[in-house]
């Protein structure tokens, strides 16, 4: 392989957007998952990354916030680098990802959010405890503050996370697939999420997997199948043409 | 009652039950993160290999001084867990073969050593075997001092990064997002499990130590929702199991201590397995069969009630509805006349005001159930 010559203009004058990916490239084995990924997510809006199964969606998330070794590439936040940038970031796992059976309770799982800014040694009191309240508040969970996570269930479970994350007062969220398996209830709350952290003049990055939705729920869009198929603004981007080009000839599709 | 006042005028069994104590409370608390972090059988992997470390010190220092053999069996685990991990990076091999591989190789190694030792012509060598089921009654006052410093050492940073820990046991990955130091906790927790296991190596020794790890803490899980009492629990437990293992065999000449202590842990998970309000066998199963015995009791109302609108409610009417012998029927009305749902009327039997205000409630939550499930498709 020949090395190109990166040509250094990164955009680190100006107002540096939320995001920039360039040229990530990760490999778990042999093939790769994410080829020469580029990526500006535009601030204060909601994006939309959207593709195949084994597309390499969550592996994009991962890459960018370390969780996975990264074979090539560079990855910015507001122009900082990952350990600068780091308490801005808010990160909603797939929901399947961690054992529900731990023994421990909604409300504390959202403190779990609040960690990063603790630091080390101080444990939560009653200021995270208030804290985690109202974010359990905002997807409305209250009721369910004390109950062993467990006990909850899916739907209820992926608000928690998204709670836990609301917790770290991020301005960046990655949330991968948080619609996920939800019920209407679930997925008006989770909405009515998205919309607050929008007005908040927040930026978040949305995993999603159903094309039916994608257009009325998200601001911008980026088709993803191992490279990137295209990236703009939803109306540009949402094309007949380029779904296609991500899901191959055979999908059928309604307008 | 009078072996329980041993404790504190017999010397040797002070020392016993203390060193026992002290392992059961630390193997306790590590034990509770090993278990969530489904590395039961890390634990294992750490304390088989502590056996070829504890005979190198040996061979290398010619010191019987147990706080030397311990060290080396310390390190000898560290390196059998760092090679775990290696191997688990760079290899494809399962987790658990991994695992299952080193345990054995250690373990045999460590024999191999152990009998090359006892060949040798060295009149010291007697006792390193004590190390393989554990021998408590080698404990000494020195001894317990040096549990108290390493299980107090272990104790005291679980206390100092709880919250770390808590985190890195149920999501590693949103840790890792926050910036926390994944592998540096990993391995912190795993040197802490090593420690836990140095304190067990006398007592219970290198093949029954892992149940010290395991079992109090699946014993505490049944008793709690929490992380903090989960923890707790578990080394009390494991306190409880070491005072009774230790006490048990001193009242019985030549009766090991360390598989007595093991044994003792063994009753209590049994225990909390059959017992524990939360998750025990026997509450659930009654839970169970009182779920379905009142599920049973409230479709026999509803059919009831369906012949008492009809004005037929008889034994043998419902037995024709439910397709039951007569007997059977005049079971059920019986049962359902104790709980004061229908009474005996000229023509048979008649529901109670109470039996038709149920019954009517009991449809109503029907009517919703079908209504959603309907909707919702
Ligand atoms: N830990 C891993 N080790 C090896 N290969 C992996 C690993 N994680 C993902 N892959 C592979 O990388 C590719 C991309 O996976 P990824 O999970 O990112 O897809 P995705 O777009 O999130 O898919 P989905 O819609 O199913 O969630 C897949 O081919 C997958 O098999
Ligand atoms: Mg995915």
């Amino acid at each position: 392989m020949i090395a190109q010559p990166k040509t250094v203009q990164h955009p680190e004058s100006g107002a540096s957007s939320p995001l920039s990916v360039r040229d990530l490239t990760v490999v778990y084995r042999e093939k790769p998952a994410l080829w020469d990924v580029d990526l500006e997510v535009p601030a204060g809006q909601l994006c939309a990354i959207v593709g195949p199964n084994g597309a390499g969606k969550s592996t994009l998330i991962k890459a960018v916030l370390g969780l996975v070794p990264v074979a090539s590439g560079q990855v910015r936040f507001f122009g900082q680098s990952l350990e600068q940038a780091r308490k801005r970031i808010g990160y909603v796992p797939q929901r399947g990802s961690v054992d529900w059976d731990f023994p421990t309770s909604a409300l504390d799982v959202v403190m779990m959010g609040l960690y990063g800014r603790l630091g080390w040694f101080r444990r939560p009191g009653r200021l995270e405890r208030e804290a985690a309240l109202r974010c359990l508040e905002q997807v409305s969970m209250s009721e369910f503050a004390e109950r062993q996570i467990s006990q909850l269930s899916g739907g209820q479970q992926q608000r928690v996370f998204l709670a836990r994350a609301l917790a770290q007062n991020a301005d960046l969220y990655f949330m991968d697939e948080p619609f996920a398996g939800v019920d209407a209830v679930t997925e008006e709350a989770i909405l009515h999420v998205l919309h607050q952290l929008k007005g908040q003049g927040k930026t978040v990055v949305v995993v999603h997997h159903d094309l039916q939705t994608v257009r009325d729920y998200f601001d911008h869009l980026t088709l993803l199948n191992v490279q990137v198929i295209a990236s703009g603004p939803m109306d540009e981007t949402f094309t007949p043409e380029n779904l296609k080009r991500t899901y191959g000839e055979r999908m059928r599709w309604e307008a | 009652m009078s072996d329980l006042l041993l404790i504190f005028t017999d010397y040797t069994l002070r020392n016993v039950a203390l060193g026992s104590a002290m392992l059961g409370v630390v193997g306790g608390v590590l034990g509770v993160f090993a278990v969530l972090r489904r590395q039961s059988l890390l634990g294992d992997v750490l304390a088989h290999a502590a056996l070829p470390g504890i005979c190198l010190a040996f061979i290398l220092t010619g010191a019987k001084a147990p706080l030397i053999l311990l060290v080396g069996g310390g390190l000898a685990g560290w390196l059998a867990a760092w090679l775990v991990l290696a191997v688990l990076r760079h290899s494809r091999l399962p987790e658990d073969s991994a695992l299952g591989v080193m345990l054995s190789s250690f373990f045999g190694f460590g024999v191999a050593l152990l009998t090359f030792i006892q060949h040798s012509n060295n009149a010291s060598q007697a006792g390193l075997d004590q190390y393989i089921f554990g021998q408590a009654a080698t404990i000494v006052a020195s001894d317990v001092l040096n549990f108290t410093v390493l299980g107090g050492l272990a104790l005291l940073t679980v206390g100092l990064f709880y919250k770390e820990f808590k985190l890195l046991a149920f999501d590693p990955a949103y840790a890792h997002s926050l910036g926390l130091p994944v592998r540096g906790l990993n391995t912190l927790l795993t040197s802490l499990t090593v420690l836990a296991v140095m304190v067990g190596l006398q007592t219970v020794g290198v093949v029954l130590m892992a149940a010290m790890l395991i079992a109090p803490a699946a014993a505490a899980r049944q008793w709690t929702d929490r992380l903090g009492a989960m923890i707790g629990l578990s080394a009390l437990f494991g306190a409880l199991a070491g005072v009774s293992g230790a006490l048990i065999s001193a009242t019985r000449e030549n009766l090991p201590t360390g598989p007595l202590v093991v044994l003792s842990m063994s009753a209590i998970l049994l225990v909390s397995l059959f017992f524990a309000p939360l998750r025990g066998l026997v509450w659930d199963w009654a839970r169970t069969r009182q779920h379905r015995r009142r599920v049973y009791l409230e479709r026999l109302l509803l059919d009831a009630h369906v012949l008492h609108a009809h004005g037929t409610l008889t034994p043998q009417s419902l037995a024709e509805r439910r397709r039951e012998p007569v007997a059977v029927a005049l079971q059920n009305l019986e049962a359902l006349r104790s709980l004061g749902w229908v009474q005996e009327h000229p023509q048979g039997f008649i529901l109670t005001p109470t039996g038709e205000q149920k019954a009517h409630e009991l449809e109503q939550a029907m009517r919703v159930l079908l209504h959603r499930v309907e909707g919702s498709s």
